[in-house]
């Protein structure tokens, strides 16, 4: 997030994208409610009716995947009708034209075909996103989920420079990150092309300070992604794997294939709290320390760095993941010895501009923001108030593209998957206590007008098929998802949505279209 | 912006405060704690309770000091004898109707009635009337209703409203028989309820109770230790109660995003950390099926393992995930682990689901 989760609650306009905040951040939507309670406007964007859309002042129920042409459609009214923050575009970005040239077409006539919104409301919309003293943009996946979710993103950019919404309390560009540390574990380098603090490994000088921190070279070619990893393993490259906390045989799109490639694999070592669908096709299963039993830090989507406190032992002799990581290091001749998690933060802030000056006396009471650059710095609750990270913010043009799997005559409608409240991503947590005794199953939400034409009745048992597998599911005729769409969760074993789920990912940041993929649906006899 | 300060006096010590404070919180401000049943800090205020009055020079009666705002050369006393008079006889009829049964009450310890009580010497006898004979609500998995304990300060309907937004609870029925319910007279299982349980930690007696805290220790004897949500990104700040070397339940604690409120996995969540399901020991696969293993052996055999396939195919044929769930310091291992030890940048974690 640019700015922080309390200014939420003093927007004046909350522009809300693929995000059903209140099931899947609930305490974010708390916020929301706090702003409307004091006037603010809010619009959801979503093709589902979700509990947020509830709340909403205008719900735009646009087509899934085409939020670039939505907001190309706001982009070209703020143009147009001159309601643009002309000192901002002035001092502040750069590539106005191309985005004017690019937007021009997209009058909201234009949008509306592509979307499905009237174009009304794309007008109304737009005019009070740009009039609003503070507005802000939130959004989750319902906007990256997608092969053009980079160009999603570029979009929600656009919109808050164009108006000047950003860099001040209350308004910017904020994704609500789903998992507690997935913002650290970004941070801290857990990914293929980037060290910490998103030093690339391609930047000479960066791979100098960590190969000198390290006693180390660090190959300059970025490594795989986890979906360019499953492929390699299917094709026999990548021979060997370590997972740590993750279960890719629920998460990840087509899972038919990445259980293939796990199966295909030399050795497999996964560490974890519990036996999970992907410890099973491990060769060694290492029992880990939960929250709960170990200390070290969490980063929260607004880029806040906190504690988490030992409070109880692990059970049996299982450890905590970085004592485990340290002793594999140990047993292969390379020496990890930390005398506690704060002395790895220690030596990760040495080498980590953003966190240089946190420690964990400091963290204490409230965290703090990175970027944080010394430890008499107080942390950085709202990112960008004088200039950009590269200076002048970039207007990235973006034109509309069709998802990559449309529906057909054979696979009709479109299979949206997402999160619910009572459970937590594969359900590894919740699914073992009384979150599942609230909630046991999954239904997929089908609309009456599809539920009639395939002959289903609420609470039926149906089969969804897409061109990778299908999955039996009891269904729910529902007013939340619009005629040619069903969701479900990805949350449970029982129902693998991912097993039907497209793989095919955005080229810059490459993540799945997760929101969308055709299938086709059959009451079971 | 200049806002001129009022200033004024309370027990006799001058403090300036902004406009609009109450005099509840300007008393606070000086270190004088004034007693409180209906109000809370992160609600609106309602002055229903009239436990928190007090004396002001000019007024005819004992206004409550939640919704009393400071005026100029105002001049408060809150110890007068008047004041805990009140203050007694208001605790006096709420005990009337409320069944003393700290010696089994869940909240014992942590129950504002019952501090007030003891703090004013207050027994039951004084009043004497009908009572409440309410069936105790547990007929869900999260949360324990014993509206006999209720003392109507709607606490719980604001927080319900105000900071959940689901607004589902108000007031129904008329004087004595006023109670606090979700639309139609059911129960919260039977509502649109969601379970983040903001109800419970703003109830100040044991009306509201944690269902999974019931008989695992006294409030007294439960070590708090402040820990970070391992849930959805949002990084609420809760306590873990603790008894025994085992989690007994969540309470709320003043997070810096979330003050004191959390949703249903926050709040009630946690009881996975002690499932008979867990992993307590090193499994090894062999022949299709996994044997325990010491941790020597683990360690062994992938040490052995990844150096093999490293030597045989190359650090490219080895690759890592790391996790989204674990800490920080585990992230920055994992990464250091594949780029030093096995020497590829293969690694990722599930940043995109």
């Amino acid at each position: 997030m640019t700015n922080t989760i309390g200014e939420i609650a003093d927007a004046d306009f909350i522009f809300a994208c693929g995000t059903n905040t209140v099931e899947a951040h609930p305490v974010i939507s708390y916020r929301i409610n706090q702003a409307l309670r004091k006037g603010a406007q809010l619009v959801v964007v979503d093709p589902r009716d979700t509990d947020l859309a509830k709340w909403a002042n205008e719900h735009l129920r646009l087509k899934p995947g085409t939020d670039i042409a939505l907001v190309n459609g706001m982009l070209h009214v703020i143009i147009a009708e001159d309601l643009y923050n002309k000192e901002f575009v002035a001092n502040r970005t750069e590539g106005f034209d191309e985005l004017k040239a690019t937007v021009a077409k997209y009058t909201p006539e234009y949008a509306e075909r592509i979307t499905g919104v009237p174009a009304e409301k794309i007008r109304q919309v737009a005019r009070a996103y740009a009039r609003a003293p503070k507005s802000t943009i939130l959004y989750t996946m319902g906007i990256t989920q997608h092969t053009v979710g980079t160009h999603n993103v570029f979009s929600m950019a656009n919109l808050a420079m164009l108006c000047g919404q950003i860099g001040r309390p209350s308004t910017g560009v904020n994704p609500l990150r789903g998992q507690n540390n997935v913002q650290g574990a970004c941070d801290m380098g857990a990914l293929p092309n980037v060290l910490t603090a998103y030093q690339s490994v391609t930047d000479p000088a960066a791979r100098e300070k960590f190969g000198q921190a390290w006693h180390c070279a660090i190959g300059e070619k970025p490594g795989l992604a986890i979906g360019e990893m499953m492929t390699a393993a299917h094709h026999g490259e990548i021979r060997a794997m370590y997972i740590m906390g993750e279960n890719p045989i629920l998460s990840d799109p087509d899972a038919n294939h990445v259980a293939h490639a796990l199966e295909q694999l030399d050795f497999l070592v996964v560490q974890d709290i519990f036996l999970t669908e992907t410890a099973r096709y491990a060769d060694v299963v290492l029992p880990a320390a939960a929250f709960a039993e170990k200390d070290g830090t969490f980063s929260n989507t607004e880029r806040r760095v906190q504690r988490i406190r030992k409070a109880v032992e692990p059970p049996g002799i299982a450890l905590p993941d970085w004592e485990i990581i340290s002793r594999v290091a140990t047993a292969m001749g390379y020496p990890m010895q930390y005398a506690s998690p704060s002395a790895i933060f220690d030596e990760m802030r040495s080498v980590t501009p953003s966190y240089a000056g946190i420690t964990y006396a400091r963290l204490e009471e409230r965290g703090i923001q990175w970027p944080c650059p010394n430890t008499e710095h107080p942390g950085t609750p709202i990112l960008h108030t004088e200039k950009f990270n590269r200076g002048l913010g970039k207007f990235n043009a973006v034109e509309h593209v069709d998802p990559n799997e449309m529906p057909n005559e054979e696979f009709p409608l479109i299979l949206d998957t997402g999160r619910r409240l009572y459970h937590y991503h594969t359900g590894t947590m919740t699914r073992k206590g009384m979150l599942n005794d609230q909630m046991p199953s999954d239904y997929l939400e089908i609309n009456c007008k599809d539920a009639e034409s395939f002959g289903i009745k609420d609470g039926d048992r149906v089969r969804v098929f897409s061109r990778r597998g299908s999955m039996a599911i009891r269904a729910q005729i529902s007013e939340v998802v619009p005629q040619g769409v069903v969701f479900t969760s990805f949350h449970f074993t029982e129902t693998p949505v991912n097993q039907l789920t497209n793989p095919k990912t955005d080229a810059i940041a490459k993540i799945p279209e997760l929101k969308i993929c055709a299938v086709k649906v059959e009451k079971i006899a | 912006m200049c806002v001129d300060l009022i200033k004024l006096t309370i027990d006799g010590m001058e403090i300036e405060a902004s406009p609009g404070t109450t005099v509840l919180n300007a008393a606070e401000a000086l270190g004088i704690h004034i007693p409180r049943l209906c109000y809370d800090p992160s609600l609106s205020s309602v002055g229903a309770c009239r436990i928190c009055v007090v004396e002001i020079d000019g007024m005819r009666n004992l206004p409550a000091s939640c919704v009393t705002t400071v005026t100029p050369g105002m001049v408060v006393r809150t110890d007068t004898p008047a004041v805990i008079e009140a203050r007694k006889t208001i605790l006096e009829l709420l005990i009337a109707n409320h069944p003393l049964d700290c010696m089994t009450c869940e909240k014992a310890g942590d129950c504002k009635l019952q501090e007030y009580c003891y703090q004013y010497g207050v027994t039951k006898g004084a009043f004497t009337g009908e009572e409440h004979h309410y069936g105790l609500e547990e007929n869900n998995p999260f949360i324990v209703r014993d509206l006999n304990k209720c003392i109507v300060c709607g606490k719980c309907i604001r927080a319900c409203a105000e900071i959940t937004g689901k607004d589902i609870l108000d007031f129904a029925y008329r004087g004595f028989n006023t109670k606090v319910t979700p639309f139609g007279n059911t129960s919260y299982i039977e509502s649109d309820c969601v379970f983040c349980g903001n109800c419970v930690s703003v109830c100040p007696t044991g009306a509201l109770t944690e269902k999974q805290m019931s008989g695992k220790g006294r409030r007294w004897e439960l070590k708090k230790v402040r820990t970070t949500c391992p849930f959805c990104g949002t990084g609420c700040n809760f306590d873990l109660n603790v008894m025994d070397d085992k989690v007994v339940g969540v309470t709320s604690t003043n997070g810096p995003i979330n003050g004191r409120a959390l949703c249903v996995k926050g709040r009630f969540g946690w009881d996975y950390v002690h499932s008979p399901k867990r992993l307590t020991r090193p499994l090894i696969k062999k022949n299709g099926r996994f044997e325990e293993a010491t941790w020597g052996e683990a360690f062994d055999l992938i040490a052995t393992r990844f150096k093999e396939i490293k030597d045989k195919h190359g650090p490219g044929s080895f690759a890592a995930l790391s996790s989204a769930r674990c800490t920080n310091e585990e992230n920055y291992l994992v990464q250091k682990f594949s780029r030093v030890v096995m020497g590829t940048n293969n690694v990722d974690h599930c940043a995109r689901t």
